[in-house]
């Protein structure tokens, strides 16, 4: 059952299968460990990136190729959601109508762009997206009708999802069960459901045949891999995938904005999650994505204590900066790409 | 082998295609130079990183880094000098002007050695590792010039001389374009010339095509790779300077701003090659002029259709380096 379930991928690991029990735990408890609005929201980004992070393993560690258009379809699902519930009124069909246009125009821009550049070397899929992305987060702040530009778009959710929703009288250990509670727990299965299909989809055929193209792409071309086929498929469904994870944070935060979702700040963060948490496996991006939204969250709190205590000291207090959190995650980030190319996961594999 | 002009052509081509859309004869004139001056800065912050890929296979994603040190550096060193730049006298501004940017250039190339040293040596021959690994370096790189100079960005005013605009007519041309391109042009003389006519470029070219073969010839190609990156690093730093003085403005965010355009040229120009890195930022900064005149909202995404137009016509880009 275990087994089928996690596609006969094991964590391999006792102290990995302790954090992810951990996780799945934690995060299925949070309302009720962790009551409040702020870790409420923290738990649900959590899963949300989760979400994003596997879907950005799928291309740079099963298939190889660095992408920096992710969170523009991220943002593509977010949007979708958005604009729908905003021009359409706060119903479920408007949020179907919003994730469906979402996933298509996604999968629709994740081919074009696939199918011309990634015939070429994995440099220019990377130019080419950096490109692409950054013109439509310009794009996305210009339209200011459709998106609501800078400012970005607040909209209400359906009714069953607000504060205001009551599912029963009374509390439940000391939680009143409202509409954010059903809100989180759909956000949470969903991101469930959709890290087992990612799951699902690398220990497949299809997966090991992007595994051999990331490995030697000249050699499953040989053997007889149509390789831009198989990429622009990965880059289609890690696409699509990151629609869905930007549909749930939009569904999840009746706001949706350019910063929230577009800026390159979520590609580095994204880039970040997957890499330290380990490349080539879905475990990776999970613990990963896990780590860094609690450190930027917490790392500032930890980074204000040094910064007071260096006060006197003038550019090592700057150093400290509690809005300096990056800084010292980028230095890990190079540190882990030399010295731990397999991230956290790969690490606790090998010790085993 | 037969020189192939076709690309050459396309900029004349470009700017008398936009005169009888645009109409006037003055504001197409104006447009125009400020397309050259907006092309021709984006050339010399491109040009490194189009050599160091040509040369080593090595793709700076950090690239960035070194236009935004280049711009904080000009712009410490001119508000530190600003009685100077705000005199009258053209000679007085230049004097703020000139150690500036030398400061700029100085201080890129040093940190070019730097990173080259740590941040890119031990990844060579890995793309992936590459492209994450010099991102990780823009990370840290953006980040430390905001504990240096602050999170906030820095407001830099052009000198009294660079000011204003020439008039001829009822043609209006910015002074500071005009020294933009001069600036622009004589760089790329200074790359021409020393590629073509020196013995150090014949071994850079003859690197580019094939660097294997070079090296067997018992030349060490390594080293002819840190002077390139170096000088490509502190040619980054003289753009970032120029572009910080165009814009007024110095943030830390300029790097990736600007790295995103420059990638685009040297995607049109084809990886490897300066000629056609010349050409398409040419090319991008004559287009981004001239859409943003005639339809706003069309611009940002003018850039993209026209990489796209070039990658249809030629897929390695205009100037593909025989090998690759």
């Amino acid at each position: 059952m275990l087994r089928s379930l996690l596609s006969d991928d094991l964590p391999r690991s006792r102290w990995l299968a302790v954090a992810l029990l951990a996780i799945l735990i934690g995060l299925a408890v949070a309302p009720f460990l962790f009551p409040g609005a702020k870790s409420l929201n923290v738990a649900a980004k959590i899963c949300v990136f989760i979400v994003l992070a596997a879907s950005f393993d799928l291309l740079l560690g099963y298939t190889g190729i660095v992408s920096f258009a992710h969170t523009m379809f991220f943002g593509i699902g977010a949007y979708g959601v958005a604009i729908a519930l905003t021009r359409l009124g706060p119903g479920w069909d408007a949020v179907a109508v919003g994730v469906v246009a979402g996933l298509i125009v996604a999968i629709v821009l994740a081919t074009l762009i696939g199918l011309f550049s990634l015939r070429v070397r994995t440099i220019f899929f990377a130019m080419i997206t950096l490109a692409v992305a950054s013109a439509f987060a310009i794009l996305a702040s210009q339209l200011s009708d459709l998106t609501g530009g800078e400012d970005g778009l607040n909209y209400r959710l359906p009714s069953v999802l607000r504060a205001s929703f009551s599912l029963a009288d009374g509390t439940l250990f000391g939680v009143r069960l409202n509409g954010r509670l059903l809100d989180y727990y759909l956000v949470y299965f969903a991101a469930l459901a959709l890290v087992l299909v990612l799951l699902r989809i690398v220990n497949s055929p299809f997966g090991s045949v992007l595994m051999a193209i990331r490995e030697n792409p000249f050699r499953a071309e040989a053997i007889g891999y149509r390789t831009v086929v198989y990429r622009t498929i990965a880059s289609c469904i890690a696409a699509a995938t990151a629609a869905l994870a930007g549909a749930l944070l939009a569904l999840w935060s009746s706001q949706t904005n350019p910063d929230t979702t577009l800026s390159f700040d979520i590609m580095v963060d994204i880039l970040l999650m997957v890499v330290i948490g380990g490349m080539g496996t879905m475990y990776g991006a999970v613990v990963g994505a896990v780590l860094l939204v609690f450190a930027q969250n917490y790392l500032q709190d930890l980074l204000a204590i040094a910064n007071k205590a260096l006060a006197g000291v003038p550019l090592l207090a700057n150093l400290f900066h509690p809005d300096r959190w990056l800084l010292w995650l980028g230095v890990a980030f190079i540190l882990c790409v030399y010295f731990f190319p397999t991230g956290i996961v790969g690490r606790l594999r090998q010790k085993r | 082998m037969k020189r192939d002009w076709i690309p050459w052509l396309l900029i004349p081509v470009l700017a008398i295609a936009a005169l009888p859309l645009i109409g006037s004869p003055a504001s197409w004139v104006t447009l125009t130079v400020a397309g050259l001056a907006m092309g021709l800065m984006i050339f010399v912050m491109a040009s490194g990183l189009t050599l160091t890929f040509g040369l080593m296979d090595v793709l700076n994603f950090g690239h960035g880094a070194f236009i935004a040190v280049g711009a904080f550096v000009a712009a410490s060193v001119m508000l530190a000098m600003a009685p100077w730049m705000t005199a009258d006298s053209i000679w007085l501004n230049l004097a703020a002007i000139v150690p500036a940017v030398l400061a700029a250039m100085v201080v890129s190339g040093v940190l070019g050695l730097g990173f080259e040293r740590v941040i890119v040596r031990p990844v060579y021959g890995q793309h992936l590792k590459q492209i994450l690994v010099t991102t990780g370096g823009l990370i840290v790189a953006e980040q430390l010039l905001k504990v240096i100079w602050g999170p906030d960005q820095i407001t830099l005013s052009r000198p009294t001389a660079l000011r204003g605009a020439f008039l001829l007519g009822d043609v209006a041309i910015e002074k500071y374009r005009v020294l933009a391109v001069v600036v622009g042009l004589a760089v790329f003389a200074a790359l021409a010339l020393t590629l073509n006519r020196t013995r150090l470029g014949l071994l850079i070219r003859a690197g580019v095509e094939n660097g294997e073969m070079v090296e067997a010839l018992g030349y060490r190609i390594r080293r002819l790779f840190v002077g390139v990156f170096v000088v490509g690093s502190a040619l980054a730093g003289l753009g970032g300077a120029m572009w910080g003085l165009y814009q007024e403005t110095v943030t830390a965010a300029i790097g990736a701003q600007v790295a995103v355009l420059v990638f685009i040229v040297i995607i049109i120009g084809g990886l490897g090659s300066v000629g056609g890195c010349f050409v398409g930022a040419l090319l991008v900064g004559l287009t981004a002029n001239y859409i943003g005149f005639l339809a706003p909202k069309v611009a940002l995404g003018s850039n993209i259709l026209l990489m796209a137009l070039v990658l249809l016509w030629r897929p390695q880009g205009l100037y593909p380096v025989a090998k690759r």
